[in-house]
């Protein structure tokens, strides 16, 4: 009988290990000048170093030094006063080298760990996880295998190389082993990722867009039969290109090892590709005979050394940690735990605080943003910051709080605004969507409506306080919804006696 | 010549011309060269002679032409590094050297042969034959940059540049009777030297007198932002030391450890003939002791291939160079795989796999490992005698110029030839081979090495400089005079 995933962890304690890369948003590649931009024509941003065109030698752009420090400090990492660079040397046509510049045994940030936050049943959990190493290394050029079934290497009628990408930077963020996660793995390992994200976010580092792979995640995943105490084979997924995925490859793999050694096979140390679809594996090459990466101090580099008040400086610099500062919003602004995991899911924290930082009511501004806003964005698959500027919302919010617009006349100048039709003041003046605050001008309305449905008016006078519903729904109505349902409802019921 | 490009009494362009006559004539039995870029040569020299006719200051060596080393690339002009799987490659820059030479005006010849990628001492490893030793046609003229110092013994081009790894400037300097430097190792530029043993190339300049070679060090040394091992300081003032002439008190050290077995008897002589030269002009002699230098060429063989295996990973016919067998059925692998295999020569083969294997897990500790701890402890033994003395000498080469195919299947004998120029490589200090004499057992030159520490390069100049002087007074006229005139030289 095959197990699923509540049987498995009845029987199998999982180790996870996480590998993150993320490339870096310098303006120049690792070891040359050229340019990182993401999307250019094919071999359009390369150079004799990039290319590894015989005689060419590499020179390390301080920028990503820097970044990489910073990462390390976010990370609680201490900084090597003196790491190297060495060459890992395998064959591989998209490597113009055929070695990869790499940190090997002397990596410039160690010994790091990151809280990992995650809901469960139990409540909210809180997780260590340790890092072993953040290290610089360079990226590959990419293949692209055309002709073929599989769009795989083997079995293509040709291959086209762009090394556009080879020599951007890239960061290599290792976890220690982490242990005793039990059925929460899959939930710390994509907290662990999305924790980690946000912090590369705070730094302005990295686009950390996973789609485009500026972050890519290698999901280490072992089983050890519970109360063993010995760690099983892993299995290494490469390449898990979104949180939901990082969360579904360790479930899937989880299950599927599980069932190996249930059977009596044997985990087999390789590495697997993530399928997006069936959320399943399948294997890469078998890692059974341990690649000789014959790794050894790159000579023509000297060693990194930066300067201890260089490393303080970073350090002063660091932004406040996400985790942090969503707990100071979350208190300050008085918001509920799942309103505020809408937010950050939504990633619209940022634009929220950016609204309030400009006078609009943290709560109003939320809802809005949230609400009308990513609705409309969502239909156009754009994002609600491409549709209208923090300081058009902070404006309309504060004509909300003066009572000058109603929440359904503000829908309209957002919809104006967002048709290009001027600032919030411009659409109001256009569309004429001003509040009607003239008294006179309400009562006479108030007196029309009175008129229509005489039976309703005596209701109210006889003490049926919820009759008056119909009736300032047709005030309503009678001014174009421009009046302030509040204000109607005063004057009403004062006229009719209550 | 500098001298008469700049009184006008000849142009850069007749100059250069003369040259190529001087190539055609006697090229075909020499072969110092892999290429000649007569066109772009002219053009150059035009632009010089222009800018002097226009009164434009100019650099001491514009309008002198050169033998530039097929390993340093020149933008749009053939470099092969003597190898099949580079043939026809024409690099889309310039190395920072050419940059160098160019801006000063410099003529830049053609290409010169070489070992394949350096590896070797007698220019056999060509994969476009051998070249011969002007003063005798069957002899092998050093190696690996035998082109450029036959082209100055046979008067092809008055200034060349080398690079040495092992000894690949100064010991076909010795074996040709001319003059061969290897700065410090982060003294000139890196950038666009096809790489054999990063750690330890380092190109330099190589002539017919060592004023030439300091004139043409000032062109080509300097700090280089494009190569981070390129040292930033001050160029040493080689050309002021050169014309010193003074070396009145100056500690000169001899290494007991590079003499004796091994050494051929009319090079010891010559050498000690060179020593009472120095005496005579004051220097006090040191005899000093080096002990780990004999784990130097152990040491070496273990360091260069190293890092040549990964250096020579990039010829894999995929982005530039031959490629074989692509015939869109093979794999990308199998067309690497053909490619290597029919692209490098028997020496670059059996580097590659005895660097593979040195660095392979298991091995590296013992191998790799163990070649750099030496190589401190080299470092160590000039650290100790630079601590008792100004510079240290030894012969170049333990034997004169032996002859073409002698060693070519006893790769361990030929790679002694280099015992007495590698531990200078390892210390990344440097080396300087100027001639002291004709060995009396064959009638060929010995070359005299002076090395001195790092970023003294103007120390082994200021000794190189006086001992010249005080020889080309002793035999009354220039040693490459003694040659035989080869067939057809002007």
């Amino acid at each position: 009988m095959s197990l699923n995933y509540d049987s498995a962890l009845e029987i199998y304690e999982p180790t996870l290990g996480l590998e993150v890369h993320v490339e870096l948003n310098t303006n120049s590649k690792m070891f040359c000048g050229c340019a990182t931009e993401f999307g250019a024509q094919p071999n359009t941003q390369t150079c004799p170093v990039c290319l590894g065109l015989p005689g060419s030698l590499p020179v390390v752009n301080k920028r990503a030094i820097e970044s990489t420090i910073l990462i390390g400090l976010a990370l609680n990492c201490s900084i090597a006063p003196f790491s190297r660079f060495a060459r890992k040397n395998y064959f591989y046509p998209d490597m113009p080298k055929n070695f990869q510049t790499s940190q090997y045994d002397e990596p410039i940030c160690v010994n790091g760990s990151l809280d990992v936050e995650i809901e469960t049943d139990e409540g909210n959990k809180v997780f260590k996880v340790e890092i072993e190493r953040v290290h610089m290394e360079e990226d590959t050029g990419k293949s692209l295998h055309v002709g073929g079934s599989t769009g795989r290497i083997h079995g293509a009628d040709y291959s086209l190389l762009d090394y556009n990408r080879a020599g951007i930077p890239l960061v290599e963020i290792v976890t220690k082993i982490v242990p005793n996660t039990g059925k929460y793995a899959p939930l710390v390992a994509r907290g662990y990722v999305a924790a980690l994200r946000d912090i590369l976010r705070s730094l302005k580092v990295s686009d950390v867009k996973m789609e485009q792979g500026s972050l890519r995640c290698d999901v280490n995943l072992s089983l050890s039969k519970k109360g063993s105490g010995v760690l099983g084979t892993r299995s290494e997924t490469k390449n898990v290109n979104s949180l939901r995925s990082v969360e579904r490859a360790v479930t899937g793999e989880i299950v599927r090892q599980a069932n190996r050694l249930q059977s009596g096979e044997k985990v087999v140390q390789e590495t697997r590709h993530f399928l997006e679809e069936s959320g399943q594996t399948r294997p890469g090459r078998s890692k059974e005979q341990a690649e000789d990466y014959r790794y050894f101090p790159e000579p023509d580099l000297v060693p990194v050394a930066p300067d201890g008040k260089w490393i303080e400086e970073l350090r002063k610099s660091l932004p406040e940690k996400p985790a942090e500062r969503r707990k100071r919003l979350q208190q300050a602004w008085a918001v509920p735990d799942k309103e505020m995991r809408a937010m950050v899911n939504a990633e619209l924290l940022d634009t929220v605080e950016q609204t309030v930082l400009l006078g609009a009511d943290p709560t109003r501004a939320r809802s809005w943003w949230l609400g009308e806003i990513s609705r409309i964005a969502n239909e156009r698959s754009v994002l609600p910051t491409d549709l209208i500027t923090v300081s058009d919302v902070a404006q309309i919010i504060e004509l909300i709080t003066k009572g000058e617009l109603t929440d359904k006349l503000a829908r309209q100048v957002v919809e104006g605004v967002i048709a290009k039709e001027g600032t919030p003041s411009q659409v109001i003046a256009k569309r004429s969507l001003k509040v009607v605050s003239d008294d006179s001008q309400l009562m006479k309305a108030i007196a029309e409506a009175i008129a229509a449905a005489p039976e309703t008016a005596q209701k109210v006078r006889d003490g049926n306080i919820p009759a008056a519903g119909a009736l300032i729904g047709a005030v309503m109505k009678l001014t174009g919804g421009q009046a302030d349902a509040a204000r109607v409802r005063q004057l009403l019921l004062k006229h009719l006696g209550q | 010549m500098a001298a008469a490009l700049n009184n006008k009494e000849i142009s850069a362009v007749e100059l250069t011309n003369q040259h190529y006559e001087q190539i055609n004539a006697v090229d075909k039995d020499v072969h110092a060269f892999l290429y000649l870029d007569k066109e772009g040569a002219l053009l150059q020299a035009k632009e010089v002679d222009k800018k002097r006719a226009a009164g434009e200051r100019l650099s001491p060596l514009a309008g002198v032409p050169l033998a530039l080393k097929d390993v340093m690339t020149q933008k749009d002009v053939p470099t092969t590094c003597g190898s099949k799987i580079l043939e026809n490659w024409r690099p889309p820059y310039d190395s920072t050297v050419v940059t160098k030479l160019k801006d000063a005006g410099v003529i830049i010849l053609g290409k010169t042969n070489m070992d394949e990628f350096a590896m070797g001492s007698s220019t056999e490893n060509s994969a476009f034959g051998p070249t011969h030793n002007p003063w005798d046609l069957t002899r092998i003229p050093g190696g690996s940059g035998g082109g450029s110092s036959a082209s100055l013994a046979a008067f092809e081009a008055p200034l060349a540049i080398g690079t040495d790894t092992g000894g690949s400037i100064r010991q076909p300097a010795a074996v040709t009777g001319t003059v061969g430097v290897k700065p410090t190792y982060g003294g000139v530029s890196r950038y666009g030297l096809v790489a054999f043993s990063s750690s330890l190339d380092q190109a330099g300049p190589c002539a017919r007198t060592v004023l030439d070679a300091a004139l043409l060090h000032q062109v080509i040394a300097g700090f280089d932002p494009k190569d981070s091992t390129s040292i930033n300081q001050a160029v040493p003032d080689v050309v002021a030391a050169t014309k010193k002439l003074d070396i009145k008190g100056m500690k000169i050290g001899v290494v007991k450890q590079l003499a004796g077995e091994g050494y051929q008897k009319g090079v010891e002589n010559k050498f000690n003939e060179a020593i009472a030269e120095l005496v005579k002009l004051g220097a006090e002699i040191i005899e000093l002791s080096c002990p780990n230098f004999e784990y130097a060429l152990a040491a070496y063989y273990l360091i260069a291939p190293s890092e040549c295996s990964s250096n020579l990973a990039r010829f894999d016919s995929i982005r530039f160079g031959l490629r074989v067998g692509d015939d869109k059925v093979k794999s990308a692998e199998e067309v690497m795989n053909l490619t290597r295999q029919a692209g490098f020569g028997r020496e670059v083969k059996r580097r590659i796999i005895l660097g593979t294997y040195a660095l392979s897990s298991g091995y590296y500790d013992a191998y790799y490992g163990s070649a750099q701890k030496v190589r401190t402890l080299i470092k160590q033994d000039f650290d100790n005698a630079f601590a008792k003395c100004d510079v240290l000498v030894s012969p170049t080469a333990p034997t004169t110029a032996f002859k073409i195919g002698e060693k070519s299947n006893d790769p361990l004998a030929m790679y002694l030839n280099d015992i007495a120029t590698i531990p200078v490589n390892m210390a990344g200090i440097g080396g300087m081979s100027l001639p002291c004499g004709l060995a009396e057992e064959d009638n060929l030159p010995v070359g005299f090495q002076i090395m001195s520490p790092a970023m003294k390069d103007d120390r082994m100049y200021l000794v190189g400089g006086a001992l010249e002087a005080a020889l080309l007074s002793k035999w009354g006229k220039p040693i490459l005079d003694f040659a035989p005139k080869l067939v057809g030289s002007k």
